[in-house]
């Protein structure tokens, strides 16, 4: 099907950012029942339903100029969000063209590449990106492999080098973290990068997930759900930011939390680079607002019981503490138990 | 489990006991791989496949076409056998994705490889690699004289000084304590070949200081014979016996149990299987101590005679 993009919206300041019915219709709601608790939920990623965000390895929806402009604008203020250890250029050349052919099979419409041995020809509709270059040879493109493809695809990423019997976060562009820092996070191996995350140590689940990792074989990719909550739909929220988003989350009030919250889902994706050997890791963002969510009354029902029922430190870790108990008022109309015993 | 088609294009005979293969695919192009790799080739083997790794000796950058060379095992249960009398130019055969349990370390300042006779074959793409991007190497080759040493010509053509060789028929062996004491820091060393040359390599590194995290190594692991003895799956109670020539992932495999696997050799842990009731006589060096009353490896362990074993399958 092919993907009809929107015009230039914003992530930021008056945060224009909106979801069509048709991008509502296929948003990842990632609750397969009433309640939340963390797992080793990877999956192969086989293509899914036509439409769906599953149909292709990588989901270009009507939001990718937007989030494009959105990158560009975050790497002019703050170029240290892409960062590539030196030993990582192979993984870049593998990333890049991963991106390239899949992107051109899955939506010819909007990408085009052809090859000549080494000589690539690389064709952008979207961003009216015309491009030749030497596959191998960093030089006849503008960044680095990584940073120019990357600049050009939604969603973070990064590359995990595999050694030492794991995984190391040695090179990423990440614009859009839930809360996360790539230049904090640099050369950290995987544990260490997820030694935040309270309650999962204990459950072994980082020990099967890197264990299961190490294998990950060519031509098998996993991805998983993940989410959290932003207030107004702002892609940035990183650490090196937090000045700007931190207090938002004390401006929510009964009045305007259909609005200005959002449920913000990550679809991850790992999959082997034939090259490098190393572990590419994409995070690809979708935000919706409660007031668009609702539109799906069992999804506006589940959130309501995940959200009313989330242990203390999974909601204080994902930062929910502030509004939660706002958004879980606000919900309870959606959810016909609730709504019930307020009547009684 | 997803295979490639490929079709034989080329055999050469490189020593009386070693054989190169030349695989195109079938269609398109092949994955590429990074060097280490090796790929799993299913070969007939009378009624059954046998199913054996070999490292892929070809350059890393090249699409077009794998290579591997295979040394006729006497001894062998089938696989090098097969590989030299079964295969000819032109036969169509399935291999699994290239795999990586050997491969270089990003951070080596230096790389020492020490390849014994058919243990070169991962080198060879290392070499191709390493001279791609012009990092710092050395190689040491010790083979057998008119049989096991392969690519000697070819290396020295290639490699100049940074080739040292050592010919056994000529009396030429490797000082293995003098190569290690002369590296520097930031050195890692690889070693492939059989089992008595990375015993050897490994125990003087040992004593020389070497942190483990800087020596590598990759065994030709075929699975050794043993006992035959029987298995019980537990979900669908069907029983299976295990002959003494064959490994425990083999006959699951011929039986068509759907299992993954890798390395087929105890090191990579793709194949790991929960038991729930019997002995196991492991041989893998991937289980930790306390996962052995609760995992088996069943490409290279087996169970006992007295009692059969029974799988979480």
């Amino acid at each position: 099907m092919a993907v009809t993009l929107n015009p230039v919206q914003t992530y930021r300041d008056d945060f224009t950012f909106r979801n069509s019915p048709e991008a509502i219709r296929r948003f990842p709601f990632p609750f397969d029942r009433d309640e939340y608790m963390y797992s080793v939920n990877i999956e192969p990623a086989t293509p899914g339903e036509p439409g769906s965000i599953y149909e292709h390895m990588f989901d270009v929806d009507e939001h990718y100029r937007t989030e494009m402009v959105e990158r560009a604008k975050v790497l002019e203020e703050d170029p240290r969000r892409c960062l590539l250890m030196p030993h990582m250029e192979q993984a870049g050349w593998d990333l890049l063209e991963l991106i390239m052919t899949n992107l051109s099979h899955d939506y010819p419409e909007l990408f085009s590449l052809s090859r000549d041995g080494d000589r690539w020809h690389w064709r952008n509709q979207a961003l009216d990106i015309d491009q030749t270059f030497t596959f191998g040879d960093a030089s006849t493109l503008p960044q680095e492999p990584m940073e120019y493809i990357t600049r050009q695809m939604q969603g973070d990423f990064c590359l995990l080098d595999q050694r030492d019997g794991d995984l190391f976060m040695d090179a990423g562009m990440v614009t859009g973290p839930a809360d996360w820092s790539m230049a904090f996070d640099a050369g950290m191996g995987f544990k260490e990068w997820h030694a935040p995350v309270p309650v999962a140590h204990e459950l072994g689940v980082f020990e099967r997930a890197l264990s299961f990792l190490l294998n990950l074989q060519i031509g098998h990719p996993v991805r998983r759900l993940n989410w959290t909550m932003t207030v107004n739909p702002r892609l940035d929220t990183s650490p090196e930011t937090f000045h700007r988003w931190g207090y938002e989350n004390g401006i929510v009030t009964p009045e305007n939390v259909a609005q200005v919250l959002n449920l913000r889902v990550e679809l991850q994706l790992l999959a082997r680079l034939p090259r490098s050997n190393a572990i590419v890791f994409s995070i690809r963002t979708y935000l919706i607002s409660l007031e668009e969510l609702v539109t799906n009354r069992d999804w506006a029902c589940r959130l309501h019981r995940v959200l009313r029922d989330l242990p203390e430190e999974l909601s204080d870790y994902k930062g929910l503490s502030d509004y939660r108990q706002t958004a879980v008022d606000w919900l309870a109309q959606f959810d016909p138990e609730a709504s019930a015993s307020r009547a009684g | 489990m997803q295979t490639l088609s490929v079709k034989v294009a080329d055999i050469r005979q490189i020593t009386p006991l070693i054989r190169e293969f030349t695989f195109v695919p079938t269609s398109g192009e092949l994955p590429g791989f990074s060097a280490g790799s090796h790929v799993v080739v299913e070969v007939p083997a009378g009624e059954r496949k046998q199913r054996n790794p070999y490292s892929l000796l070809s350059d890393p950058r090249d699409r077009t076409q794998y290579r591997i060379a295979v040394r006729r095992l006497d001894e062998s249960r089938g696989g090098s056998q097969a590989m030299h009398a079964n295969v000819d130019v032109g036969d169509h055969l399935e291999l699994a994705s290239p795999r990586n349990f050997f491969p270089l370390h990003s951070q080596a300042r230096h790389h020492v490889l020490i390849a014994g006779g058919i243990g070169i074959t991962p080198f060879m793409s290392y070499v191709a690699e390493l001279q791609a991007h012009g990092a710092s190497f050395e190689l040491h080759y010790a083979y057998r004289g008119g049989l096991t040493g392969a690519f000697v010509e070819h290396l020295r053509e290639r490699l100049g000084a940074k080739l040292h060789t050592y010919d056994s028929e000529a009396g030429e062996k490797v000082d293995i304590a003098t190569v290690l004491r002369e590296q520097r820091l930031g050195a890692h060393l690889y070693t492939c070949g059989p089992a008595s040359l990375l015993e050897a390599v490994r125990e003087q590194a040992s004593a020389l200081g070497w942190p483990a995290g800087r020596v590598h190594w990759e065994e030709f692991a075929a699975p050794e014979p043993g006992v035959p003895f029987s298995v019980e799956l537990a979900k669908s109670g069907r029983r299976i016996d295990v002959p003494g020539d064959r490994s425990l992932l083999e006959t699951l495999e011929d039986a068509g149990v759907d299992i993954d696997s890798g390395c087929r050799g105890g090191v990579c842990g793709a194949c790991k299987t929960r038991y729930v009731e019997g002995q196991v006589e492991h041989r893998d060096e991937f289980l930790a101590e306390d996962e052995r009353g609760t995992y088996v490896m069943p490409c290279v362990s087996r169970g006992c005679a007295e009692r059969p074993l029974l799988l979480d399958l």
